[in-house]
């Protein structure tokens, strides 16, 4: 797919107030352009309830419809049930950071997937709280420092991908920062479907991460060429890796080392040797799992949405 | 139509009367039979609504305000540790000008588990801008619920309501009930619609001049309920020939000189203590308040005018003050040229059963103390 491919017209509107190099802004406006104009956002407490921007004014030309941290997924089934009954024609969408999807929202989130409502969840995980100054999520990665994990994060990072791979969604994708096509197709696509879909986007955060706000589209894209983020498309009951991930899987790419997106990053400066091999590992560990899931090494051509 | 119903099947019909669009509810003890009954109305085609079978009372509160927000009529009912888990929505709500209708069947809050009747649950949530209306039997359940919608819906008004009514007492108690009334509810017409060529933004950062304002109409909608409520009742009055009030009842007020104050089903116990004490020539009556939010203070200072003695019965209590009619009873009062004695008595906590003879204790109970915390059994 062509860059070119992707309309003109700006839902998300210039002078909002997103830090510069922010990863989540990025992807709101491309997967608001693929959506187009008969959308309802559904937005939680998060990074997105402030750069949309102050009363009177709003960054984003859609109908929003701001909610509490932990009732996206269900004031979204709300606004679902309502429109059908009036019969207005719209894709209801819900635009959740991590901390409002992994953590306090979960319950709601799980629930309207069982309920197959008719509507398509974003997460957008930047791996913690960056709206109240950076606190780690179910989201954070091991290892991760944050506000609430001085000396890094104990644990592993959940899944909730995987967990709604599990709950037999209509459609489930991955998507990165780094890969805006990719990003955009996979919401067009999402958008024909009906019942309940849910998309992942991992978006880097400058101040969060501690990287210089011009390096999110390489740290977008050094999180897949890493392993330590998985592109992939999960529908009909099968896991399919796309993107550069599938390119790596094939063997076309090689899988680089995790120090190569570790490195650059405040966040993970202070990490010693084994806990960079428990990370290492932990990667290894989940992407032979991904590419199991998804019927073994492909030969079939790569795509690059990139 | 007249039928013997419970309380709880008087709301579930009232929403179906009230030809609700969208309805998400969670099961608790006592308002669980609502959601049961409305589930099997919708499946078997007697009520045209859509049903959402949330998984907790927050996603409940939730669907109904994005529905709400985005023009459809809606409903839910629950009880006591329900009605506590929505409380951030419940706040919500309110400050979104969603005019969402909910049944509450009081319920005391654990622990330990009690699932009998009590006002705490109704009460913790009184500051929440919520209009609170608490019925005595479940005629006017039925009747309180249509009538609610009219007031929330009103442009004047704009704000969410619960009915509220004691648990079992009447939520399981079945009683005649008289259903089905015409042209007096219309389809709503919700000032909230969506428009995708002029989009608009629902709730993002309202900076301190925007949100006083907000917040001044919201007490402002309260005041303006209240003269809503007073032609409300006439109007259903003049429909249905019952007078069903939304603000305050007198019941032999007119030279009492001891008037009983409660809200709730112990006010229809308290008639008849009223009448066994006028029986014997005391001049008693019952003040019984229906709208707890708006306050009607303008009803009550006028009830309460010519009383020597005020005696408050609340069916809930705020620890390390007191009974919460009470403390309202004297707040209004204060500002009026009578000043009358008022007693506070806190009376069938935890579904403690309030006979007519411990009413009547209440009442005899001696001295002048402010506030006498008697658990009256
Ligand atoms: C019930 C509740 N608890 C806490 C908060 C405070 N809060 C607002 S946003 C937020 C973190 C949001 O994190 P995430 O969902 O990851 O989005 P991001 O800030 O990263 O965009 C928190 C803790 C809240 N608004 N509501
Ligand atoms: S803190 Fe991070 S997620 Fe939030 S606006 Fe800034 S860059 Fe974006």
């Amino acid at each position: 797919m062509k860059i070119s491919a992707i309309p003109d017209r700006e839902f998300l509107l210039p002078g909002n107030a997103a830090c510069h190099g922010c990863g989540s802004s990025m992807c709101l406006r491309t997967v608001l352009k693929a959506l187009g104009k008969n959308t309802v956002l559904v937005v939680p407490a998060s990074c997105t309830s402030v750069y949309q921007g102050m009363f009177p004014g709003s960054a984003i030309d859609v109908p929003v419809f701001n909610t509490v941290f932990a009732a996206s997924a269900s004031t979204a089934s709300g606004i679902a049930a309502s429109l059908e009954r009036k019969g207005i024609d719209a894709t209801v969408v819900v635009w959740a950071g991590d901390g409002g999807t992994y953590d306090i929202g979960l319950q709601a989130l799980s629930a309207a997937a069982e309920r197959n409502k008719d509507m398509i969840y974003i997460c957008y995980n930047n791996e913690m709280y960056s709206n109240t100054g950076v606190q780690k999520s179910g989201a954070t990665p091991y290892g991760a420092w944050t506000t609430t994990t001085w000396s890094g994060k104990k644990e592993h990072r959940k899944d909730v991908a995987e967990l709604m791979v599990a709950q037999d969604v209509a459609y489930v994708a991955t998507a990165s920062a780094g890969y805006l096509t990719d990003l955009y197709r996979k919401v067009r696509k999402a958008r024909k479907k009906e019942g309940f879909r849910y998309i992942e986007i991992l978006t880097p955060c400058p101040p969060g991460w501690k990287y210089p706000m011009d390096r999110t589209v390489e740290m977008g894209r050094l999180v897949v060429e890493t392993g330590m983020w998985i592109l992939y498309e999960y529908e009909n009951g099968e896991i399919r890796l796309t993107g550069m991930s599938r390119a790596i899987a094939g063997g076309r790419r090689k899988l680089r080392d995790v120090e190569e997106y570790l490195l650059p990053q405040g966040r993970f400066a202070h990490l010693s040797r084994e806990d960079i091999d428990v990370i290492r590992s932990y990667v290894e560990k989940r992407w032979e799992k991904l590419v199991k899931l998804a019927g073994g090494v492909h030969a079939a051509p790569a795509e690059f949405y990139v | 139509m007249k039928a013997m119903i419970t309380g709880n099947q008087a709301a579930a019909m009232a929403a179906r009367d009230a030809r609700v669009d969208v309805v998400a509810a969670y099961p608790i003890t006592p308002s669980t039979p609502v959601v049961e009954e409305i589930a099997r109305m919708v499946e078997t085609g007697e009520m045209d609504a859509k049903l959402i079978l949330v998984e907790s009372e927050h996603s409940a509160m939730a669907a109904c305000i994005g529905a709400s927000a985005s023009g459809s009529r809606t409903f839910t009912a629950t009880s006591s540790h329900g009605l506590a888990y929505m409380h951030e929505l419940l706040h919500y709500a309110v400050n979104a000008r969603t005019p969402v209708v909910m049944a509450v069947a009081n319920r005391a809050i654990g622990p330990g588990w009690n699932i009998w009747a009590d006002l705490s649950d109704a009460m913790s949530q009184r500051d929440t801008g919520w209009i609170q209306l608490y019925c005595s039997s479940n005629q006017e359940i039925y009747d309180t619920i249509l009538m609610a919608y009219r007031v929330a819906e009103n442009r004047g008004v704009m704000l969410p309501a619960m009915v509220c009514y004691d648990g079992f007492v009447l939520s399981h108690t079945a009683m005649p009930v008289e259903t089905g009334v015409e042209g007096f509810l219309d389809g709503y017409e919700s000032p909230w619609n969506l428009n995708f060529d002029e989009p608009e933004t629902f709730g993002n950062i309202l900076p301190p001049d925007y949100y006083m304002e907000l917040r001044k109409d919201i007490v402002e909608s309260h005041r303006r309920a209240v003269k809503i409520m007073r032609e409300v009742e006439e109007e259903f009055e003049e429909l249905t020939g019952r007078r069903t009030p939304l603000l305050v009842e007198e019941y032999r007020t007119d030279g009492a000189s001891t008037v009983l104050v409660t809200l709730g089903a112990i006010a229809s116990e308290a008639k008849i203590v009223v009448d066994e004490m006028r029986r014997n020539g005391e001049r008693a009556g019952l003040l019984r308040i229906k709208s707890f939010r708006p306050f009607p203070y303008d009803e009550v200072t006028r009830a309460l005018e010519g009383a020597e003695r005020v005696v408050v019965i609340d069916r809930s209590v705020s620890p390390g003050a007191e009974g919460q009619l009470f403390s309202e009873v004297k707040s209004a009062l204060y500002s009026s040229k009578s000043h009358p004695d008022v007693l506070g008595r806190v009376a069938g906590l935890g579904g403690r059963d309030v006979t007519s003879k411990a009413i009547e204790r209440a009442v005899r109970l001696g001295g002048r103390e402010e506030w006498i915390m008697e658990v009256i059994s």
